[in-house]
């Protein structure tokens, strides 16, 4: 057909290299691919906003204010408090033995450090109840000595930091192995020690990943369910976490103050996506890389 | 006062990969010294090794007497400018030259006399807040020299240094450090890959190949006698003829007289490099010109004898005046090359067979 | 002659001028023992208590086999339906420019950031017979919530990240060049889809499929809101650990674990095969 021969040049000149020849199929591919996301991402997340003002600003703020809401605040944010540092500490620490050095199993041990991505959240919770409940492997010594771990604060730490375990190592592993050595072999010859090395070069050079990984790990420390829920005594106002007592408000049926508390999280959970583009913006150079490295391994 | 540099029977291998086999140099002070090899030779290995970046299996390295190996980098004192530059990415021009000055706890005012020192000798005095994102590949790789020259090093190490930027820049850089170089007089080693770097650059140059070192000497000695057939090849093109030596005189295989030397009789192969192929139009000639190229300043005639080919290289200039045209009947003259035997070692000279004609001589002059 | 002393060479690792080594992999390979390893030992040790008659037993209970059922063919549907959207959503996101793209971009991840109790409520209320998407479904007679097609809807809302963000780095890499060369071969834009395109992202998904299917195989949070919980019809493994972690049938539960535990541990080997086979795909 003679006369399409043009046509084709004439796309090949002038259209820009992200653009397809055929604008109609574009366009109804972005519609279906927006009305999905719009349905099953956007859609979730309006409703919760939407349920927690039903009954009016006042009802929202009372909601928020009852002992029992409060009584969570607290206790996530102490949970998270403690599993948030203790996998900074161990993410850094073994990005440092991972990245920096070549040696026999490194795969295996990051494999290790990736498993309990894979585990359920209820199995992780199981595993604290194994380990230190009443016929647990530590239950009866535990209880001789008057040690409460499960259906208290202790275990649910634990259970989080197993379910929180991978995030932080995860984002610096790839990221240290991408910038390689040679900034810390630099600082070698400059006569720069270990511990020099360490703090004024190898960990600004991955500050921004660091940040990421921290602030992926707080958003799920902070919004962890199955693995809590299976060692918390559930008690609204005693050993609630705000994701807890999202679940015990609505199986009470006090829908509205459930939504109001689950706002709470959503705002979280908003926020962390806000700070995580901007960062990806700020620095994508550094984070692209870092994308494409945990894409291909 | 300079420092020496020895190195002995250094051997290192990855694994069952042996990357140095039994090294040995000697590196004079305040000289400039360029490892010219191709990837995989070594050279880098054997820079890290004398920086402490690596460790030998075997072998000694000793600055002025002083064993190196058992010293930590630092006490070294080495000056590193890596292939990548390998600069602080979260520090400033400014932070990145003063790190090693940092270390070592000078007192501020000396930290700011010497950096603002180093900048103003590279040249980057207004760009000392700069972070190396936002500098061009040739001010990087300044930065890196004078972070390296912070410390005042005995020896100065670069891999690679003009690597990774683009030919102009190059040029002006490659000049630059050879007169930083005069001035500072410090020992100085540099990798590369270039021949035409090395050469420019360096006193003296060391090939190496595969792990080992296969001839050292001034640039003009190692390109007018290369030890072996690896480093005749490895500077620059050649033409390559099997050919049969007897009683001095050198014949090839494929039929035609390449000259004279004074190797023993025997199979041999000869070495011609392109501008030692004098031609000259003669009706009665027996080679042929069968393409004319021009590389700009240069030209390339290529020529060919029944089946065998042969490059030449000479002046644009001169291949205008000559009067050259594909197809014609020409004369061809061998003023020089070398001759290696079966095991592409013991090198000898090929002369011409007969006296070179001063019309030759003054075409290929022009 | 204290000079002519190499570094000894220790097989299993290359000698680094960097320090820290033997502290870093102790204090890694401890934690990872008191925090991962150990506590999964544990389990598998109660397991091994069990012995083999009274684990299979255990499995062989028709609520187990049920649930497990479930589990399964639920997670896979998401994951299958995910393949198809996450594609789609990756492509339009990689390779148009739109109004409201980034901010398309950055809900992807709104799975991965909103706690699953959330997600779970406000999926439940949504697909309710009285909720905003349940009484338009309602009058059609198709019913979501609190049957295993809301199992299917959480799980697809918690593991589309998995497929859109392994899917999306292959996408910016594919070669426009090639696309460009069949289109002037004469291909039209199905063809290039299927014998350019779809090949060179294959890998890819299948990977992300694995990753979706693990995710939604473990889920918890987001389902037993939206899930009828009817044992061997709308109820998931990890609820039944629950329901016998409550009856504190240890033994059950721990059996069950040590099941998901295996299902992971081939989910995990299958996605590393897959891994490996991308790598050598785009050389990365």
């Amino acid at each position: 057909m003679a006369v399409n021969t043009p046509a084709i040049e004439t796309y090949l000149v002038n259209t820009p290299v992200r653009e397809k020849p055929f604008p109609f199929a574009k366009l109804a591919l972005i519609t279906v691919a927006m009305l999905f996301m719009a349905l099953f991402l956007l859609l979730p997340l309006i409703v919760v906003f939407s349920e927690a003002l039903s009954a009016g600003l006042g009802e929202y703020l009372s909601a928020l204010a009852d002992p029992g809401v409060l009584s969570a605040i607290w206790m996530t944010v102490a949970i998270a408090a403690v599993a948030v540092p203790a996998n900074v500490l161990f993410g850094i620490i073994a990005s440092w033995c991972i990245a920096r050095f070549k040696f026999t199993g490194r795969e295996f041990l990051i494999t290790l450090i990736d498993l309990p991505f894979s585990i359920s959240p209820v199995v992780a919770g199981l595993l604290q109840v194994l380990l230190f409940g009443t016929t647990g492997l530590f239950g009866p010594w535990l209880s001789d000595h008057n040690i409460q771990i499960i259906f208290a604060l202790p275990g649910m730490i634990l259970a989080t930091t197993f379910v929180t375990f991978p995030f932080v190592a995860r984002e610096l592993i790839p990221l240290a192995q991408e910038q390689g050595n040679d900034e810390e072999e630099a600082a070698v010859t400059l006569g720069a020690s270990g511990l020099q090395i360490f703090w004024r070069v190898s960990l600004p050079k991955l500050r921004w990943g660091l940040l990421y990984g921290v602030l992926l790990c707080n958003a799920r420390a902070m919004g962890e369910f199955g693995a809590v829920s299976v060692v918390s005594g559930k008690v609204f106002g005693y050993t609630d976490t705000l994701s807890l007592a999202v679940e015990s408000l609505y199986d009470s049926y006090e829908i509205q103050a459930a939504f109001a508390t689950a706002s709470l999280l959503a705002m979280l959970a908003l926020v962390t996506l806000v700070l995580k583009a901007a960062l990806e913006w700020a620095h994508r150079d550094e984070l692209h890389a870092l994308k494409r490295k945990k894409a291909a391994t | 006062m300079s420092t020496t540099i020895e190195i002995k029977n250094i051997t290192r291998s990855f694994g069952r990969h042996t990357v140095l086999n039994d090294v040995n140099l000697a590196v004079q002070p305040g000289e400039l010294l360029a490892l010219l090899g191709p990837s995989g030779s070594g050279k880098t290995t054997l820079l890290r090794l004398i920086a402490g970046l690596d460790f030998p299996d075997t072998g000694i390295i000793k600055f002025d007497k002083d064993d190196a190996l058992g010293r930590k980098p630092k006490e070294r004192g080495v000056g590193f400018v890596f292939q990548h530059y390998a600069l602080f990415r979260h520090m400033t021009v400014f932070e990145n030259i003063a790190f090693a000055l940092r270390i070592r706890r000078a007192p501020k005012a000396e930290v700011t006399e010497r950096v603002n020192a180093l900048l103003k000798l590279i040249q980057l005095e207004t760009l000392a807040s700069r972070y190396p994102a936002q500098l061009s590949g040739g001010q990087r790789q300044r930065v890196a020299l004078a972070r390296a020259l912070a410390i005042q090093p005995r020896v100065l190490l670069l891999d690679e240094p003009f690597g990774a930027l683009d030919a102009v820049v190059r040029r002006d850089l490659r000049r630059w450090l050879r007169q930083l170089h005069e001035e500072m007089n410090i020992t100085t080693l540099f990798v590369t890959h270039d021949q035409e770097e090395a050469f420019e650059l360096a006193d003296r140059v060391v090939i190496m190949n595969a792990g080992q070192i296969n001839q050292e000497g001034t640039p003009i000695d190692i390109y007018r006698e290369p030890a072996n057939v690896f480093v005749h090849e490895f500077l620059g093109e050649s033409n390559k003829f099997l050919a049969t030596i007897k009683s001095g005189l050198v014949q090839a295989a494929a039929g035609f007289p390449l000259g004279t030397t004074t190797a023993p009789d025997g199979q041999a192969t000869a070495y011609i490099r392109p501008h030692h192929i004098l031609l000259r139009p003669s009706l009665r000639g027996a080679w042929r010109v069968q393409r004319l190229t021009s590389t700009g300043a240069h030209a390339r005639v290529t020529i060919a004898h029944n089946e065998t080919q042969a490059e030449s290289a000479m002046p644009a200039d001169a291949l205008l005046e000559s009067g050259l045209t594909e197809g014609a009947p020409i004369d061809v003259t061998f003023t020089g090359g070398t001759l290696f035997d079966a095991q592409g070692k013991t090198p000898t000279k090929l002369t011409a067979l007969k006296p070179t004609l001063t019309q030759f001589t003054n075409l290929h002059s022009a | 002659m204290s000079a002519t002393i190499g570094r000894r060479q220790f097989a299993w690792r290359q000698p680094s001028i960097l320090p820290g080594f033997a502290p870093s992999l102790t204090i890694t390979l401890v934690w990872l023992g008191v925090i991962v390893v150990g506590p999964l030992a544990v389990m598998l040790w109660f397991t091994a208590g069990l012995g083999w008659h009274g684990f299979f037993s255990i499995l062989s209970r028709p609520r187990v086999l049920g649930d497990l059922w479930v589990s399964v063919w639920t997670a896979f549907a998401a994951s299958a339906v995910n393949a198809v959207f996450g594609l789609l959503v990756a492509w339009v996101l990689t390779r148009y420019e739109f109004p409201g793209r980034r901010f398309a971009d950055a809900l992807v991840d709104l799975p991965f950031a909103l706690p699953t109790a959330v997600a779970g409520i406000a999926l439940s209320t949504l697909y309710a017979p009285n909720g905003w998407i349940g009484s338009l479904l309602a009058p059609l007679g198709i019913k979501i919530a609190f049957t295993p097609a809301g199992i299917v809807v959480a799980m697809m809302f918690i593991s589309l990240p998995f497929i859109v963000r392994t899917v999306q780095p292959i996408i910016e890499d594919l070669e426009y060049e090639q696309e460009e060369a069949a289109h002037l071969m004469g291909a039209t834009g199905a063809e290039i889809f299927r014998r350019i395109i779809f090949p060179a992202i294959l890998p890819a998904l299948l990977t992300g499929f694995a990753l979706a299917f693990a995710r939604a195989l473990g889920e918890y949070g987001s389902i037993i809101f939206i899930a009828g919980n009817k044992p061997m019809v709308s109820e998931i493994l990890p609820l039944l650990i629950m329901a016998q972690l409550d009856q504190f049938d240890y033994q059950g539960a721990t059996a069950i674990g040590t099941l998901m535990l295996f299902v992971s541990f081939v989910l995990l080997l299958a996605i590393n095969l897959l891994q490996a086979w991308v790598r050598r795909r785009h050389g990365g």
